[in-house]
């Protein structure tokens, strides 16, 4: 996307063709290397430097790959999983921005909480996940929750850091023109913050995902953590490697979005590389 | 009250509680500005000059009323001010525009302080980018202007509201020589169209003779008005030199001279 808008607009229209060539010259540039590796995974194991028992050639993975898709099982799999990143995630918003807003806003909250919160934070969520399932059990609800758990602190220290950083001068620009302390909060500190609160949601989208996996691999009946640790069970090696795929191209999903969410919200900031 | 009187100074005073370099955890008194006494004549343009320290950036936190003063009044038309208002606009050295909101958006939002209704917002914010010279760059984000450019932003946002006075904590500091000169000249001329009360401060002594009908000499430790001196000048913008007129170096001089009076008597040597 950023690579897009590095492309200066008038080239685009004025002169399709060129406008193809960068295009084309550019997705080269970006997928060769991918292909590159793709290569090695599927020469490897046929030249016999890796063991195919446990690695097996990329066009195998593809294959089983795309036998989970016809079946519908991946489907079912990532649809589990991503149920529950996204209530975990989406709760985790729900609570974080709002509580973040206000302990930033209360400069003695922020004293009295910030031990605490770094503690949290720097708690393994992982770490936590037996007390989770003794507690909520193995349902939903305790993967819902470790998600919720694992995304709350980097949003929740992100928001208050925001809040208490909002430069000084333009609160001081702010309340020169008399306005009330509620409006100074939704004109000026609520948009000053939305940059680093988001670094905290980006953060917080990578987690959902680690942590939910790690989860599902411990205890589920379905999801793509159950999916990888079923098939290593059974010794479907191909189908492991799928799931682990899917993971990967799931994050990578999440990701995107959010930047693309990001981006909306902070046009005014300055691009550092443009 | 005299009939064009804006703004009284009365024996002002502001101390604030700093730490004790000496003693760890212990506090001192420390004494920004005192015995301020001067008047702001309705619609002139006065200049505050003085080296940094002698409480310039504190005598502005007063007139905008965001800090009160330790003791002593400051009245705008008869009345103290207890609070930041606008009847008052502020235009900062770092211009401190709200970077999400376009040039447009930051002219805006004063007005919106002030509860006018939108569709006159526009058509206001329109016409102060016009006298700034800045219609073509309405919707700019301030990051995507220069430093001239952004000052003028931040000088249509406050007049916008439509003060009675602008305050000015050396908006042209940061610029370089050529964007400041043309700044002052446009400022003048900004002055003359709408005869708003002007308080400018500045560390800059040409600056100050230039711009200032009256300039008020500060000095430091603690900050308090040395000398008032008139500047006789008329005309300055028909003058396209008027720095070499010698009224003007005349002035200067004076200006320089009770500024650096202390350093002679070896106070800071």
């Amino acid at each position: 996307m950023e690579n897009i808008k590095a492309v200066p607009a008038t080239l685009q229209s004025r002169n399709i063709r060129i406008g193809w060539s960068i295009n084309f010259r550019r997705l080269l540039k970006q997928s060769i290397v991918l292909v590159l590796l793709a290569l090695l995974w599927e020469i490897a194991p046929s030249t016999g430097i890796v063991d195919p028992a446990f690695f097996p050639p990329f066009s195998d993975v593809i294959r089983a790959l795309w036998d989970l898709i016809l079946s519908g099982e991946l489907f079912h799999h990532f649809a589990a999983s991503m149920i529950r990143s996204l209530s975990g995630f989406s709760l985790a918003l729900l609570i974080a921005i709002p509580l973040g807003l206000a302990i930033g806003w209360y400069p003695l909250a922020r004293e009295l909480l910030n031990p605490v919160l770094e503690l949290f934070r720097n708690t393994a969520a992982l770490a936590l996940l037996p007390v989770f399932m003794l507690v909520l059990g193995i349902g939903e609800t305790s993967k819902i929750a470790i998600v919720l758990f694992a995304c709350t602190w980097p949003i929740l220290l992100n928001t208050i850091a925001a809040v208490g950083n909002v430069d000084p001068l333009l609160i001081k620009s702010a309340r020169s023109m008399n306005i009330s302390s509620f409006k100074l909060f939704l004109k000026v500190i609520l948009p000053a913050s939305v940059p680093t609160i988001f670094t905290g949601i980006r953060m917080a989208g990578t987690g959902a995902i680690l942590v939910l996996i790690a989860a599902e691999m411990v205890g589920a009946k379905e999801g793509l953590g159950y999916l990888i640790t079923y098939s290593q069970y059974n010794f479907q090696i191909p189908e492991m490697f799928a799931g682990i795929l899917t993971i990967a191209l799931l994050g990578l999903l999440i990701n995107q979005g959010l930047s693309v969410i990001e981006r909306k919200f902070s046009r005014w900031k300055q691009q550092v590389n443009s | 009250m005299p009939a064009n009187e804006k703004i009284r100074f009365e024996n002002v005073a502001k101390s604030f509680i700093v730490r004790d370099p000496k003693q760890k955890g212990a506090t001192q008194q420390f004494t920004a500005v005192k015995d301020l006494s001067f008047t702001v004549k309705e619609g002139e343009f006065i200049t505050l000059v003085g080296p940094s320290g002698c409480g310039k950036s504190t005598l502005l936190d007063l007139i905008s009323g965001l800090t009160r003063p330790t003791s002593g009044r400051i009245y705008m038309d008869g009345r103290e001010i207890t609070g930041p208002g606008l009847d008052r606009g502020i235009v900062f050295q770092q211009y401190a525009l709200f970077p999400w909101k376009t040039a447009r958006g930051n002219i805006e939002f004063g007005l919106e302080a002030k509860g006018v209704p939108k569709h006159e917002r526009k058509e206001l914010a329109e016409h102060f980018l016009a006298l700034v010279g800045l219609s073509a760059f309405a919707n700019r984000y301030p990051h995507e202007l220069s430093g001239g450019m952004k000052q003028r932003v931040a000088i249509a946002r406050s007049l916008a509201f439509n003060p009675d006075v602008l305050l000015m904590d050396e908006p042209f500091a940061a610029l370089d020589a050529q964007t400041r000169e043309t700044l002052q000249s446009e400022l003048l001329r900004i002055w003359q169209k709408t005869k708003k009360t002007i308080i400018f401060i500045t560390h800059g002594i040409d600056e100050a003779v230039y711009l200032g009908e009256r300039v008020v000499v500060l000095t430091p430790g603690p900050g308090t008005v040395k000398k008032i001196v008139d500047i006789p000048l008329k005309h300055r913008l028909d003058d396209a030199d008027i720095r070499s007129h010698p009224e003007f170096v005349k002035a200067r001089h004076e200006v320089w001279s009770l500024l650096h009076e202390l350093e002679y008597q070896g106070a800071y040597i």
